[in-house]
Formats: C-alpha cells, structure tokens, sequence
C-alpha cells in the first residue's frame, strides 16, 4: 500500500517535448465533432472520412507519446500538462490539466486504436445511412469525451468526460430515434447512468469536503489521513459510479436495451470507451480503495455477481446483440473482481479490459457484418451455415470467440486466467467464492459464446426467403482482421512476457507474493477443462441437434434468463411504479393543493374587487358625496383628536 | 361687531352649496354652488384673518380666488362641450366612465 500511495501522489513532472501535445489528443477528436455537428449539410460529403481520419491522427500522437514514454524511466513515466485554470475559488482551485502515465497510456491507445478501426467499419456499415454525417460527429465526441475522461488529472475533470460519455452515448443509442423502442433503450441507458453519476458526485463532494481537493495527487496524498469509515464511504460511492458506466450489478439493465443502436455503437460502448470507464475508476482510485477493504470486498462481489448473471443471461439470448452485450456484462464483472482484489488484480483488470477491448470490438463488429449481410436481422435462430458464405466474417469471428473462451494461446487466455488465479490468492472463504464464481463463469462463457458462434456460422441453413447473404465490403473486413489479429496474438505479447506488469507498476503498485489457495497448473487446468466442457455441451444442444427456428419454451431459467432474470420487471415494481405514483401524487398535491390555494385566493380578491366596482356608478353627485361624505369625516376626526 | 357672526355666514352659504352640488341636476347650478362654497371659504378665511390680525387668511383668499377664476374657465368649456353633444347639461345624464 505504502508503495501504492507514493506511486500515486508522486509529482508527475511537467510535460514538455512530445508530451506538450497531449492535448492534442483530446482536442483531434472533438474538433472533428464540431466539425460535423456545427457544419451541417456542407460536410456531408466528407464527414466520414473526417470523422474516421481524426482519431487516426489522436491514435499516431498516442503512440508517438507512447514510444517517447517507453524511452524514460519507469520512475518518471508520469507527466501532467496543465492547461487551464477552471475555478479559481479562494482556497479551492481546479486546475484542468491532463495526466499522461502508463495507465492512462494503456486507455488512450485503445481508445484511439481500437476506435479509429470502429470508425473505419463504419464507413461501410453506415453507407445507406442518411445521417451518417452526424453519426461520424457523435462517435467522435464519444471518442473525445472518453480520452478526456482517462486523461484527466482531477476527479472534476473526469466527471466532465464522464458525462460526456453518458452523453454521446444517450445520442448514438437513440441514434435512430423515429423508432420509439430506440429512443426508450437511449432514456433508460441515461437514466440508468445517472444513478452512478450521482455516486460519483457524491465521492467528489466527499473528497472536497475531507481534503479540500479534487486532484488526483491531492486526493490520493491526503487519503492516508481519511478516517476507514470515510474512506469506506468514497470507495462505495465511487463503485456505484462505476456500476452505472460500466453496467454492474445492479446498474446493468441499460447495457442489454443499449444494442438499439447502430452496431459500431455498440462496438465501441463495449470494447473502446463507456464500460471500461468504471474499470479504469476504480483501478485509478486504487489508493483510497486500498484503505478501505469492505468498499474493495464490495467490488469483489459486484463483479463476481455481475460475471455470473451476465454469463447467464447471456445463455438464453436469441438475438445475437443482447448475447454479446451480456457477454460483455460478464467479462467487465470479471475485470471488476480483479480491480476489488487489490494490487495483485489491478494489472490483470486492465490486462484483461485491453484484450476484451479488441475481441469483443471483433465479435461486435463480426456481428454487424453478419446483420449487414442478413438483411439486419439478428435473430441467430435464422442464421445459421453462413461460414461457406461469409469466409472472413467467419475466421475473424472465429478469432474473437477462441480468445474470449480462452482457448489456450489466444489473448483471453492469458488474461482471463490470471484474473481467475488471482481471485483464488488469498486465506479463509474469499478465495474459494470467488475464484470458483470465476471459474464457473469461464466454463459458462465457453457455453454461450460457442452457442453464438455454431448457431450464426455452423449447422442448417435457416434463412427466411428473401436473404442473400453476402460478405462486406473491404473497409469493414479490413478492421475484422486487425483486431482479429489483436485478438490472437496480444495477450501472447502483453501476458507471459510480463510487459505490462513491468508497465503499469508504477500506477498499480507491485503485488506482494501470494500463494493460491489451489496450485496454480490446477487452475489453468481446471479452467481448461470447463472451458472444452462448456463448448462440448453447445456443441452437442446447437450443432448435432437440430435448432428449432422458433425458441422452445425452455426450463424456468432460460425463461428467467430471456428476460434479463427479471432485472428489468424487478427494477419497474421496486423503482418506476413508486416513482410514477409519487410524482402522481405530487401533481395531484401541487394541483389541488398549492395551486389551489393560489387560485383561490386570487379568485377571492378578484370576486371582491368586482363587487367593490360596482361603486363606480357614473354618477358625479354620487362621488361628490362620497368626496363630501370623506371630508366630514376627515374634520370630524380631526375635532375628536382634539378634544 | 362679533367676528364670529361672518364665520357663522360662511357655514352657512357653505352648507347651501354643499347641499346644491350634492342635490341639482343642472351642470351649471352645480357649477354655480361650488362657487359659492369657494366663496364661503374665502369669507371664513378672511374673517380669520381679521381675527387672527394678520394677513396670511387675506392672501390665501387671493389664491382661492384665482384658483377659482382658473376653474371656471375649464369647468364652462367642459359644460359647453357636454351640452353641444348631449343636448342637455344635466349631471346625471353623463354617465358614461364608469364600471
């Protein structure tokens, strides 16, 4: 821990050299957004092109920085650039200034990597698309909004980004708004995010209340003073942040309804930007997680909770989008276990959120190929034996499902397996809930992802009649076989070289040694086994069976499964009808009640000034009396008071 | 000679004017009574006056009487105005500004 916070609050050094460009990468992105949103029409005609070229130029600044960083010391990898004073308040001040260190780093070359090839693949996908100019504007703000959002050196910086994510995404989910299904999906996603957001606030005004301060650096060298019950109380809040961006336990009904939009939305929601956000919160808040171990227990269950409930879910779906987006549920719940475990987590957490970032953004974008093929259905019960007519779809595809099962070799093997090693380090219950949730988990992933897979590539052809599939054009495959490739091979080059623990030591801190509860070859077998279980199982219900095109009734989970497990009805009898009935019931009081009262009383007076009008008759002699009436009674006054 | 018996003049051409504007229809009787309660007052306060022995009732007599001059040249034209229109110059009979 003592490691931890030294790392943390050191002084990053000022930026100078290449790293005066940091802004850049902010700036690229965000220019290209109001490039097209405030140019309107004009820029119809090249919008995508810019749209797609400017995280390009944000992704060659990044890895520019990136080599520079490589060239320094591990020491002094960490360097902020101020950019501007934002509230200059007395003795509270908020400079807005951006942290480049290997960490944020990490999140910036994915974000920009992975988001320039999503942007690519858009250009073919949106092709038809009236409004793809627009469509170009709101991913880049996304793009902006999230590397403001890991850049930041401030908590009140992040939030900025922060809500600019929950923003940009509220509009690409409600991307086609004539739908009202869509716009609903876009609502909940934002309403659902901001119940985290107001965890977040909260943290923040904890922070400043407790430390006067909202900077990392001086967040993090205060947090040694905080009181545990304190401390305890900014990590919970921080969580519930996290939970709602990330789609946790029990914020995650908006991630399933998300899949409304376009598929590189959901693309880059789920593997570049918006539910890595809480990973990388509670990896960046590490210190004062450190010195609350309940709020880091709490983030234990909520991912091991979330990893198993995704991976449920994510059995019964049908539609090959709210598979994935349950998937993705499942392996954030997996990154968030790592996160709660501390220092011996943290690396693989983002080890893991780097590997899923590429084959879950080849998974979604494989699918989009699919849909772009398919006529937009989605519907994998209507799929089925489009390997032989979508080659490349079905290799990259292919790719992304070995390495998110964690076929031995392949990215998420290295990283999914250390998560699961890492759950099982410790003494007493923990390491036996845990790590078996995760290992349960792994076993189940290899289930539903191979269901995926054989139902959409392998097996009869169940096409309705008026399909004819097709493979994409070049600019979508191109960006397939990119992150396939990622997919394949960067977990061999980040994993058992140990780069990127050598890399994010000085954020993360270095992990005592600690001994598992079970050796460690019996866990990468363990996991192995699960892993042929749970695909043999899909193999022999989805590809030696034949695959009903209507859905079975099923058994009451795969029922309770279909439906989210009732998440969504538990959320609208607990929250939304209490809601609508008081807010009724406010109406109703501020009708009857308040306006009421207002009325009334003016229709008091008004009803009296109309009697009291009747006075004016017209008559001059009437009012000369009432003149004559007043004087006498004027003198008459004046007499009494004299006597 | 009692002072006293002026004032008691001045209430009492006060109260025939009072009572003449409170009671006629005629616009110009009307008229005619509020002059003579100005001049009912102009009376009190020159009797003051001299009772008091100095000159402050005098003058303000003056004033009234301009004051009044003034009114009677707007308050004739008015009732001139009303009879051209109306035909007739009775107080009752413009009623017209009211609720």
């Amino acid at each position: 821990m003592g490691t931890l916070l030294a790392a943390q609050s050191h002084q990053a050094a000022g930026a100078s050299g290449v790293f005066s460009l940091t802004w850049l990468l902010v700036a690229l992105p965000m220019l290209g957004a109001a490039v097209l949103l405030l140019g309107g029409r004009r820029t119809d005609r090249f919008g995508h092109l810019l749209g797609a070229a400017l995280p390009g130029a944000a992704f060659v600044v990044g890895v520019i920085e990136f080599i520079a960083l490589l060239g320094r010391d591990g020491s002094d990898r960490a360097l902020s650039q101020h950019l501007f004073s934002w509230v200059p308040a007395g003795g509270f001040q908020v400079d807005v200034g951006l942290l480049v260190d290997p960490l944020s780093m990490c999140f910036v070359l994915l974000i920009t990597g992975v988001g320039t090839l999503i942007h690519v693949y858009s250009i073919g996908y949106m092709e038809h698309d009236p409004d793809r100019r627009r469509f170009f504007g709101y991913l880049n703000l996304f793009v902006a909004a999230m590397l403001l959002l890991v850049l930041a050196d401030s908590y009140l910086t992040l939030y900025v980004g922060w809500e600019g994510v929950g923003l940009a995404s509220y509009l690409l989910i409600g991307f086609w708004s004539y739908n009202p299904a869509y716009a609903a999906a876009a609502k909940k996603a934002f309403v659902a995010n901001r119940v985290g957001d107001f965890g977040l606030s909260v943290a923040i005004m904890i922070m400043f209340a407790q430390l006067g301060t909202v900077s990392f650096q001086g967040v993090f060298a205060g947090a040694g003073h905080l009181s545990e019950g304190v401390a305890t109380a900014m990590g919970l809040m921080l969580l519930l942040g996290a939970c709602g961006k990330s789609a946790q336990f029990p914020l995650q009904s908006w991630l399933g309804d998300a899949m409304a939009g376009p598929t590189p939305v959901s693309a880059l929601i789920h593997a570049a930007t918006m539910v890595t956000a809480g990973v990388y919160l509670v990896v960046r808040s590490a210190p004062i997680f450190e010195l609350a171990p309940n709020a880091q227990l709490v983030v234990v269950i909520v991912g091991a909770v979330t990893l198993i409930f995704g991976a449920i879910v994510g059995c019964a779906k049908d539609d090959i989008k709210k598979a994935l987006a349950a998937s993705t549920m499942s392996q954030i719940g997996y990154m968030m276990l790592a996160a709660g475990l501390g220092p011996v987590g943290y690396v693989f957490a983002i080890f893991h959120l780097l590997t899923h970032g590429f084959f879950k953004a080849g998974l979604f974008l494989g699918a989009g190929s699919v849909m772009h093929g398919m006529n937009d259905q989605v519907d994998m019960r209507r799929f089925g034996g489009l390997a032989t007519v979508m080659k490349v779809t079905w290799i990259t595809f292919g790719l992304g499902w070995l390495a998110i099962i964690g076929f031995p070799g392949l990215s998420g093997f290295w990283s999914k397996d250390k998560i699961i090693e890492a759950a099982f380090v410790g003494d007493g219950w923990r390491p036996w809930v845990f790590g078996l949730a995760a290992l349960i988990g792994a076993g189940v992933t290899a289930f539903y992802m191979t269901r995926v897979f054989l139902l959409t590539f392998h097996g009869k052809r169940r096409w309705s009649e008026d399909v004819h599939p097709h493979e994409s054009p070049l600019v979508m495959t191109v960006p397939l076989m990119i992150l396939a490739v990622g997919s394949a091979f960067l977990g061999l080059l980040l994993g058992p070289t140990g780069a990127l623990k050598t890399w994010l030591e000085p954020v993360t801190g270095v992990p005592g040694d600690e001994s598992t509860a079970l050796p460690l070859w019996s866990l990468t077998v363990l996991t192995v086994v699960l892993v042929v279980a749970g695909a043999g199982l899909a193999w022999s219900m989805y590809l030696r069976e034949e695959v009903p095109v209507t859905a079975p009734r099923g058994s009451w989970l795969t029922r309770a499964a279909r439906v989210d497990l009732y998440q969504d009805a538990l959320n609208e009898s607990l929250l939304m009808r209490p809601g609508q009935y008081l807010t009724r019931s406010l109406v109703y009081a501020d009708n009857r009640g308040i306006d009421g009262a207002v009325n009334g009383l003016a229709a008091l007076i008004g009803g009296t000034s109309g009697r009291f009008r009747r006075l004016q008759t017209g008559f001059v002699r009437s009012y000369a009396l009432s003149m004559f009436g007043g004087a006498a009674l004027v003198v008459g006054a004046m007499l009494l008071v004299r006597l | 000679m009692n002072p006293m018996n002026y004032v008691y003049l001045s209430s009492f051409l006060f109260a025939i004017g009072a009572a003449g504007v409170l009671l006629r229809r005629n616009a110009i009787v009307v008229f005619m009574c509020v002059e003579l309660m100005l001049n009912a007052c102009n009376l009190a306060f020159v009797t003051f006056a001299r009772m008091q022995g100095n000159l402050d009732g005098q003058v303000i007599a003056f004033f009234v009487m301009v004051v009044a001059a003034a009114e009677v040249v707007v308050g004739l034209s008015i009732i001139v105005v009303i009879f051209r229109t109306r035909r007739s110059a009775s107080v009752d009979g413009a009623n017209l500004l009211k609720y």
